[in-house]
């Protein structure tokens, strides 16, 4: 197709706390500045700025893109900021491809940013505004219990037992407790005390849950020919895809994404996969709640219906194992500061696809990876296939 | 890649006031059928990526992306919404179409403004939390504070600025989409209840409530869908400071960025003599003449007296907002680059009736986001 080539030269995040003291503009910038500084730019050499934060409502500012952009770097500088809820992380790094992919852009800022503390006692409140203002706010729904809906949908329908689920939790958790950036990293965490943590709506516990966080994450990308200037370790996008199914949740089957499906399969086109579960090497799917990781493995086509869970109980899914899954820790381990946390996991395989991931490193050299994250009422997929 | 990008079809709907017999999806709806019609397509089909404009808090709704995709025929398929202005919209379909990897896209904006009680307060949360807002100022005092250093830096005087609000009204008369056309004098203007001093109420567009949707093609794609396609020559945006206490109050270099990053796409070297109209920001009277300036249409202070030639006329040398602008059509909150981008496309396609301005090749539109933000977009189109 002649496309333009796109890749990541380098990345920053801040670490993922429950309160963070900084501002939103201060987390953008912490995380803007640590990226450039990587590949030794500053933005004098950014053309332009993507930004992603999820709803105005965490931080209680109207246009909260316009309030972030200084601190993000867009000091009179081309700047957009794009929405697709919980999916946001995984999109900003799509709409930086796109602004270079489109020849307008040599040097772009993708940074997004979450700071869910500011809203008071808990952020999960806010969520209350992102239902039908007619069908749906009336009934006061809780996020937690949508998703109990739709885990138990997905345990009933394939007959997988809890204990088996926990293992993703577990996994995560450990992966994380070598993260320096996680809040929640667990060396020792058992699938015992997953089953006996605090049930928040059954089936979901509260350790089946990533935590409340705040946090910023960046990425600088480039055109091919001031990437291959500025490093030798490149890391292609090669694939994107983005799907949003309708708002009317209620008549979705909730026991399989199809919008996941169909945006990993436009992401997969586009990189020329033809057999995902052999070509992707490396995997960072969307984890807010354990279950969630299983559903989308199988949106994405790296497992079958219902089969999933066995990537973990047979190990495969460990850092060691043939498909490491969230390596990083995950959202359960790393922390879900919502939009930042989907841009972690780009960076992630940022870093492991350029042995750099410190003692979270895979072994064998990856040399392919996916991101994905999903967001909105169960409604978003967002897939990022990048290689070296 | 795809050079070439087209506008294949435009669709409308409200422009009014108020719109108590719609709800927002069925006015983005009618708009979204009426240019999926005038492109000759079918969005199931068809369209492959979808781009709307929204900002939460004026929806009432948080990740208010969620409710895009039914009334666009756009449910599981490529969606994104970016907040931005109508032409921070476009800009992203004229990118998404030049990767190569799209070759139609479908751009939404819309307003329901009707919808909300108390906008000035809305809109306060805009402010700096830390900052600004313990000061409990209405939010046009943004513009009252500008209005009056661009005075004092240019020249310009309340007359000009009355005279902005003259012309777009009249213009408006032309206009069917126009809630707000008028005869008015000066006088009328300058003596009419004041908003947030030297800025009065009528030199303050309305809001009013509409939807815009246009489908974009690429140039391969354009050519079998119409014989008119209106190209987009070149897109610009830019974010000036973003806080209140570090911007430069008399002039808008952000719009001026904007609009020498489309003039480079378009090859445009000498805006004046190479643009033949312009719908740009008027969303305060005294934003047009500032504008102007800066997209490079005059020198610094000169904007006002050239409009008291009537070089901006509707007949004038170079007609600026002939639509009637949203002073004159009513401001159409994120939907307003569209409105101005509209009507660049139905005048570039002769198709603008009573307020056609004859023998039209390259139109501009320029929009921005509204106090307190520095966000300005620019688009370029030609026939």
């Amino acid at each position: 197709m002649g496309m333009r080539k796109v890749a990541v030269i380098g990345a920053g995040m801040t670490k993922f706390v429950r309160r963070a003291l900084e501002t939103p503009k201060e987390l953008s910038w912490e995380a803007a500045k640590m990226a450039l500084d990587s590949c030794e730019l500053t933005m004098d050499d950014v053309d332009g700025v993507c930004f992603g934060t999820a709803p105005d409502a965490f931080d209680g500012v109207h246009m909260n893109g316009e309030y972030c952009s200084d601190g993000a770097g867009a000091w009179n500088k081309p700047f957009m900021r794009s929405f697709v809820g919980g999916g946001t992380g995984v999109f900003v790094p799509i709409q930086g491809w796109y602004h270079v992919a489109s020849g307008l852009f040599d040097v772009v800022l993708v940074v997004a940013e979450e700071k869910m503390s500011s809203y008071y006692p808990h952020a999960q409140a806010a969520f209350l505004t992102i239902f039908d203002h007619t069908t749906e706010r009336p009934l006061k729904p809780n996020l937690l219990w949508i998703f109990a809906l739709e885990m138990n949908r997905y345990m009933t329908t394939y007959g997988i037992p809890k204990e088996d689920i926990a293992r993703v939790s577990v996994q995560h958790k450990r992966n994380a407790a070598n993260h320096p950036c996680a809040l929640l990293g667990e060396p020792n965490i058992t699938v015992e005390d997953v089953l006996n943590s605090e049930v928040l709506a059954w089936p979901v516990q509260r350790f089946d849950v990533s935590p409340v966080s705040d946090g910023a994450v960046a990425l600088v990308l480039a055109a091919e020919h001031v990437a291959k200037r500025l490093t030798d370790k490149p890391v292609w996008i090669e694939g994107v895809g983005w799907h949003l199914d309708t708002a009317y949740w209620t008549n979705r089957d909730l026991a399989y994404p199809r919008y996941v499906e169909y945006a990993a399969r436009m992401a997969y086109e586009m990189a020329g996969i033809k057999e995902p579960r052999k070509e992707i090497h490396i995997a960072e799917p969307y984890d807010p709640f354990d279950y969630k990781v299983l559903h989308h493995l199988e949106g994405l086509q790296l497992a079958e219906r219902g089969k999933a869970v066995e990537l973990y109980l047979s190990g495969a899914a460990a850092p060691d194992g043939d498909l490491p899954i969230c390596p990083s820790g995950g959202l359960l381990g790393v922390g879900n500061p919502i939009a930042a946390a989907g841009l972690m996991k780009v960076a992630e395989l940022f870093w492991q696809l350029r042995g750099e991931a410190g003692a979270r490193q895979v072994p064998g050299q990856p040399k392919r990876g996916l991101a994905q994250a999903w967001g909105d009422l169960m409604q978003v997929g967002t897939v990022v296939v990048m290689g070296r | 890649m795809n050079k070439e990008v087209a506008i294949v079809g435009v669709g409308w709907s409200g422009f009014r006031p108020s719109t108590s017999e719609v709800s927002y999806k069925e006015l983005m709806y009618e708009a979204a059928v009426r240019a999926y019609a005038d492109a000759g397509v079918d969005p199931r089909r068809d369209i492959e990526s979808f781009v709307t404009v929204a900002e939460d808090f004026i929806e009432g709704t948080s990740i208010f992306d969620e409710y895009v995709p039914d009334q666009l025929g756009a449910a599981l398929k490529s969606v994104q919404t970016i907040t931005g202005d109508g032409l921070h919209g476009l800009a992203t379909g004229y990118m998404l179409i030049r990767t190569g990897m799209f070759d139609l896209v479908a751009i939404e904006g819309h307003s329901k403004a009707s919808n909300i009680q108390t906008l000035d307060s809305i809109v306060g949360y805009a402010q700096d939390p830390v900052l600004n807002r313990p000061l409990r100022l209405n939010t046009h005092f943004v513009a009252g504070l500008e209005m009056q250093r661009y005075l004092y830096d240019s020249g310009a005087t309340i007359e000009h600025c009355a005279a902005v609000v003259v012309k777009n009204r009249r213009n408006a008369l032309k206009n069917p989409l126009a809630s707000y056309p008028a005869n008015l004098t000066p006088e009328d203007v300058m003596h009419g209840p004041p908003l947030a001093w030297p800025l009065g109420r009528l030199e303050t567009a309305t809001p009013v409530d509409g939807s815009v949707v246009m489908v974009l093609a690429s140039g391969k794609k354009a050519a079998e869908l119409t014989d008119k396609p209106i190209w987009i020559l070149g897109t610009g945006w830019c974010n000036g400071p973003a806080s209140l206490e570090s911007r430069e109050w008399g002039t808008l270099p952000y719009v001026g960025k904007a609009a020498q990053m489309a003039y480079r796409q378009a090859g445009i070297g000498d805006p004046w003599n190479e643009v033949d109209f312009a719908e740009i920001d008027d969303t305060y009277a005294y934003r047009e003449l500032q504008s102007l300036e800066a997209l490079g249409m005059c020198s610094f202070g000169e904007a006002g007296e050239l409009l008291m030639q009537g070089v901006f006329d509707a007949n004038g040398e170079f007609p600026v907002n002939v639509s009637g602008g949203s002073l004159g059509v009513g401001h159409l909150l994120e939907g307003t680059g569209l409105h101005r981008a509209l009507e660049a496309v139905l005048q570039l396609r002769g198709e603008a009736g009573a307020h056609q301005i004859e023998g039209a090749q390259i139109g501009l539109a320029q929009s921005w986001r509204g106090v307190p933000t520095t966000s300005a977009a620019v688009a370029i189109f030609g026939n």
